[in-house]
């Protein structure tokens, strides 16, 4: 059979141009980033309650992004969530071990994420330690409860 | 009555051999040795179905991604969530939109030119004379075909998709004014490689499989007169199109229902 070379180029432009738009779909939509998974390290903190915090959702300290939760479990002894969080190692050893954690919202109807504020200890958090001090979500009903009982004193 | 009651029977019946002919028919075209010239077949199909159609995703793509940036951006605006616009074109495209619209697209250029072809080829009894001489028409014809469209419809999918995508930061971003980082950035969070790129590229490899089945399939088994192609053709769009709506369904359920 004739070869054609026009056809083959066509095909094989077709071919390529399918890889690089997954190639594309992969690293600019998805956020795919190849190569060593990035060092980390491990805190936990136990919230009375996450709201709709989920897996994947970031954890920032002064609005950067540092790290993503990994985990949320309910802890059997305290029946609060116990929120496992894998921090950049750059930051190992930097936070020190009164900081604070938070479930905030972004913006009014956006996702929930945990955001971090340092204290003044000179002790400083290290990989598996657990950070005591935090707040827990803010649950619509239960401050339009609160609302709705102190109205009524 | 007991007439009525034998044509059910006598159309139930149809349907299964039906049914039955062309799922034979897809194992014997699809299951055969690779081969040199196989292959030569194969590219120029690739050509037809895949190359050919890369002008109409290409524009409907665009088309596609800007008209959801502007509607998604006008009902986001409403509650201060325009960021998310990155997102919403994203995951839609993604999802669903690449492989459905895609599909129905490549039903509509290519399914019904397979047909045509394969149903001229079947009333000039060009298939019986290959029979003749000892070529097999469903290696020689109807595999090349079958493959070339089960390759092709993912690549235009993925281009379907990217090109959306680019459309949607066209009308977002330099039109609207959505923040340029927070377009991909908000869609990078959200976009999960395997749960929606890998699912949405599953989708098309079920739907490029069955848009080409159903094509030749119609062309092979129709009745060899102008009518009986003119009636394949259009049964093939139809098909194929409703094929790819419900299985659409399924697969959806299936993938992000939480059924499983």
């Amino acid at each position: 059979m004739k070869r054609n070379s026009v056809l083959e180029l066509g095909v094989g432009l077709f071919m390529l141009a399918g890889i690089l738009g997954l190639v594309f779909l992969g690293l600019r939509v998805s956020g795919l980033s190849f190569g060593v998974p990035q060092n980390t390290f491990t805190l936990t903190a136990n919230f009375a309650n996450i709201g709709g915090l989920r897996p994947q959702a970031k954890v920032s300290m002064s609005g950067v992004r540092i790290g993503k939760v990994t985990d949320i479990e309910l802890d059997p002894k305290w029946f609060d969530a116990k929120v496992t969080m894998q921090i950049d190692a750059q930051y190992d050893g930097k936070f020190s071990d009164d900081t604070t954690a938070a479930i905030l919202t972004a913006g009014l109807l956006g996702e929930q994420y945990v955001g971090l504020t340092v204290g003044g200890s000179p002790k400083m958090l290290h990989d598996g330690d657990v950070i005591h001090d935090t707040q827990q979500a803010l649950v619509l009903e239960q401050l339009i409860q609160q609302f709705v009982s102190n109205m009524a004193k | 009555m007991i007439d009525r009651i034998a044509a059910l029977g006598r159309g139930t019946l149809d349907v299964l051999m039906a049914i039955g002919r062309a799922g034979l028919f897809l194992v014997q075209s699809v299951f055969c040795l690779p081969s040199r010239e196989g292959f030569h077949l194969w590219l120029r199909q690739m050509h037809f179905v895949g190359v050919m159609s890369v002008a109409i995703v290409l524009v409907s793509g665009l088309f596609i991604g800007m008209v959801l940036a502007l509607q998604g951006y006008t009902i986001l605006v409403g509650f201060g969530a325009d960021e998310a616009l990155g997102q919403m074109v994203a995951l839609s495209l993604v999802r669903e939109l690449a492989p459905v619209v895609a599909a129905l697209l490549f039903a509509g250029r290519a399914g019904s030119a397979l047909t045509a072809e394969i149903g001229l080829m079947k009333a000039t009894e060009q298939l019986t004379s290959m029979e003749m001489i000892g070529v097999d028409p469903l290696r020689r014809i109807v595999a090349p075909r079958l493959w070339a469209g089960f390759v092709s419809l993912p690549i235009l999918t993925v281009i379907f998709a990217v090109v959306g995508i680019w459309g949607g930061y066209l009308v977002g971003v330099d039109w609207l004014g959505v923040y340029d980082g927070s377009y991909w950035s908000n869609m990078q969070d959200s976009v999960d490689f395997v749960g929606d790129v890998l699912n949405g590229m599953v989708k098309s490899l079920v739907f490029g499989l069955v848009v080409t089945w159903i094509a030749v399939f119609q062309g092979y088994d129709l009745v060899p007169t102008s009518e009986g192609i003119s009636r394949a053709t259009t049964r093939t769009v139809v098909y194929a199109s409703l094929a790819v709506l419900g299985l659409d369904f399924v697969l959806t359920a299936l993938m992000f229902g939480d059924l499983g």
